[in-house]
Parts: C-alpha cells; structure tokens; sequence
C-alpha cells in the first residue's frame, strides 16, 4: 500500500448528528480527486479528517510518513484589518529556498501584485497568492477546499487552467472540494459525491449517468455535464 | 504599559477582540475583590480570575452554539456582577472610583516593579512566538495545516491580554482598558503597510499617550486614565483626517 493518505471506514458523530458515515478513501500518487456534494454534507469535515485536524468516531486515518501536504483555505477573513504585503503572507512561518519561492512566484503569476496589500487584491488576485502560499514547501498533495467559490465564472475558468497547469508539471495529488464540476470535468480524474456517506464514485464522465447522482443533482446539472462531457470527450479518449 | 499596549492592541484590532478585552476588564474587578477576600492581593487576585475567564471562555467557545459576542456578554456582566457584590463585603474596603476610573497615585514601587516584570514576559512571548501568533489571526485552518495548534496560541494570546489588563488596571482604570488597547493601534492602520511596521507605530504612539497624558494631569490636575484616552483619541482623529485628506488629492 502506497497510498499518501488512507482513509479506512471513518465515522464521525457529532451532537448527535451523523456527519461522515463509513467513508473510505484512497489518495494515491498523481490523483486528482473532486469531492462533491450538497451543504451539510460532510466535505469540509472530511478534509479535516484527512489533514488530521479531527480525529474520527469510528475508523483509522493512515497518513504516509513525513507527507508534504500543501492546505489552500477558501478566504482569509481578517485581510481588511491586517496590514501585510502579499509576499510576506506567503512566506510567514515557511521553510523554503530562493528558487522554490521564485518558482512558484512565476507558476502562479503573482509578480505582479507582491507588494499589494492583501486588502487591496482581487477574488482571483488572491486566490492565486493562497495556491502560490500552499505550494512552497514543495508539496506531495494539494488539499483545496472550494478553492474558487468567491470568483465570477471567467477566473474560475482560468484559476482551474492553472491548477491543471500546476498538476500536470509538478507531478502532485490533489484533493478538491468543489461545486465547478463542469469545470473541473477535464482536469480531474475522479469524482466523489459525498452526502454523509459515499454516494457514488467514479471518473467524471461515468458519474453523470450515474442514478445516484441524478436523484443527487437533478436531471438538469446531468444534462450540463453531459454537454461538457460531448466537448471534451476527445481529451478523455486521449488519457 | 505603553510598549506593550500598542503590540497586543494591535492583535486585538486585527482579530477584533475588543470586546473581549472589554470583558476581561469586567472580570478584573471580580479578581480584585476576592484577591482581597482570600489575602493575596489584588494584583494576583485579577491575573488569577482574568486567566480563569479567559480559559473558561475558549472553552465554551469551542461548542460553537452560541455566538462569542453574546458568550462574552453573558461572561463578562455575570463577572461584573458577582464582582460588585463581592466588594460590597463590609470587611473589604476599595476605592471603587479609582478602579473604575484609574488613579495613578495609587501605583506603589512594587507595583512598578511587578509593572516590569509584567511587560517582560509579555513582550518576550509575544516576539518568540511572532509568527505563529501572526498565521493563527489570518487563518486558524491554515495554521493548523502548517503544524501549529490554534488552540495554544490562542490561550497565549489571552494569557497576554490577561496581564496587560491587570498592568493597566490601576492607571487606566477597568473602563477605559480596552481604548488603551485599541486607539493606538487604530491610529496607526492607516499610517503604516507591514504588520510590524504597525507594531511599532502603535507602540510609539502609545507611549506618547501615556507620557502626555500623565503630564496634562499632573499639570492641570486631571484624572491620568482619562487624560491617556483623550490624548490618544485626538491622534487617532488627526491620522483620519490626514488619511481622508491624502485620498482626496
């Protein structure tokens, strides 16, 4: 077993509430894996089970030893009060060389807008110095939980072009949360539905037809994806 | 005082505690009355029951049912409260005023002393653990991801703004605590572009503060408290309005 993490029947119970329900979940070397599913469904518990922030009910949680984990957060939400240039946000409390940070300066395109305040940067501003933050320590795995959420849908567009980009040169994992499916569609190699327990799994094109999906989304998200599934169809064949 | 006025108010700006820091203010009259009561002193007496708070609080606060400014609320008034009928004792005799108000003539050469040590260790936990103070009050998620428990640093934090307000007590007085904390470090938000830089502005204008103020009381026989607040409000006034004024042109 070579899994980075491995995750083994996890449950957890909060107040009552059944938030994970017997997830398992493999993160292996060169995954790309989006988890979706409706509000409340456990998500963001999951992937603070999985980055060992919250130790399950039931079930174990086995991390590869050492693993380098890079965590982008959705927004920070003190960066009005705050006075911080971007480029010392990113390096706080970092172990890191010149060229590591130099190159993930100019894989991000941020070299611009280093010496902006954090309150002064755009959504996708940020988001980018957020992902740059998260890869400088070289990591095996990029954890992002709705990394995109708070773009209009052309920097969502290109923020998951640069993310492929960053995945297909770095070599890494990745584990996302997202609700940008149709968006993700070419990139990601597998999708989760979670809602509380695993609903369905698979590649992103098995998924749609999935029933469990469709009683999920509804027959019109399906529909949209099938239509992204058409246009990119060639650029499954080709995987 | 002032030195480490303007650094811990600059975390309670950024994280937006001054209600806490309110509140631990509150609870020091409570510390006060049974430092008296049980014979160790008020100084003792309110870092004890102002570190009690403090620990009772980030406990209640990681049910997460009810909101930290309402938690605060119910904390603080039950503090103040249970504080009031304690000095209301007939054996304890306190100069309610000064409390509330601040009298630095009641500050004696121990005080002054307990004042240094006080502000050593505040300022050496802060500076030792910069960084990861700085990385929690942007994102306790983040933090953790990087190894650090968000929980410690936060019992740091309160630990520091406990012994502040226990510093400050006697000069400022419990109900003008937390604009000690605050002005400086507003003032200077609009001054600087670095954390650090903020740091140091707000400390700098905090020391100026108090050293003005201290001198119009003793000149024109004022309150101290009150004259530090007046004081420092007057700069945090004049840096918006050259603030405004620089947007303008």
């Amino acid at each position: 077993m070579n899994a980075l993490i491995s995750a083994k029947n996890i449950s957890v119970i909060k107040s009552g509430k059944n938030i994970l329900n017997d997830v398992s979940i493999d993160i292996n070397k060169n995954d790309f894996i989006t988890i979706i599913g409706p509000n409340g469904a456990g998500k963001s518990m999951l992937l603070k089970c999985l980055m060992g922030f919250y130790k399950p009910n039931i079930g174990a949680i086995k991390t590869k030893p050492n693993l380098k984990f890079g965590y982008m957060p959705q927004n920070l939400d003190v960066i009005k009060t705050i006075p911080m240039k971007a480029k010392l946000f990113i390096t706080i409390k970092k172990k890191f060389d010149k060229i590591s940070l130099k190159k993930v300066i100019s894989e991000t395109q941020i070299e611009n807008i280093l010496d902006k305040q954090l309150s002064f940067l755009s959504g996708g501003e940020m988001q980018r110095v957020l992902l740059a933050r998260s890869l400088l320590n070289n990591p095996e795995l990029l954890i992002l939980d709705e990394p995109a959420q708070n773009l209009d849908v052309s920097g969502q567009t290109l923020f998951y072009k640069l993310l492929q980009k960053i995945y297909s040169k770095r070599g890494l994992s990745i584990l996302m949360v997202s609700h940008d499916l149709h968006l993700v569609m070419v990139s990601t190699k597998q999708v989760i539905c979670l809602s509380n327990h695993i609903c369905c799994c698979g590649k992103p094109q098995q998924i749609t037809n999935d029933p469990k999906f469709l009683s999920m989304f509804g027959k019109d998200m399906a529909e949209v994806m099938a239509v992204y599934q058409h246009s990119n169809k060639e650029n499954f064949e080709n995987n | 005082m002032a030195l480490i006025s303007g650094l811990v108010g600059c975390f309670v700006v950024w994280r937006r505690l001054s209600y806490y820091g309110e509140s631990i203010a509150h609870s020091s009259l409570l510390g006060a009355g049974i430092g008296i009561l049980i014979g160790i002193g008020i100084n003792f007496g309110v870092v004890f029951i102002c570190l009690l708070f403090g620990i009772l609080f980030l406990w209640l606060q990681q049910s997460k049912a009810l909101s930290s400014d309402t938690l605060l609320g119910v904390l603080a008034h039950f503090a103040l409260a249970v504080g009031i009928i304690v000095i209301s004792f007939n054996k304890i005799k306190i100069d309610l005023h000064a409390f509330l108000f601040g009298d630095i003539l009641t500050v004696s050469i121990t005080d002054i002393w307990g004042m240094y040590i006080g502000v050593l260790i505040a300022i050496t936990l802060i500076l030792s653990n910069w960084s990861s103070l700085l990385l929690v009050t942007l994102d306790e998620d983040l933090a953790k991801s990087e190894g650090i428990n968000p929980l410690y640093v936060n019992i740091l934090l309160t630990t520091i703004m406990t012994i502040v307000v226990a510093l400050s007590l006697q000069i400022i007085g419990l109900l003008l605590i937390t604009a000690m904390l605050i002005i400086p470090a507003a003032t200077a938000r609009r001054l600087v572009n670095s954390p650090e830089g903020m740091v140091i502005v707000a400390t700098l204008i905090g020391i100026f503060s108090v050293v003005f103020g201290i001198y119009l009381s003793v000149e024109m026989d004022l309150p101290s408290g009150p004259s530090i607040v007046v004081v420092s409000s007057i700069l945090f006034f004049v840096s918006h309005m050259f603030g405004l004024i620089a947007k303008n042109e």
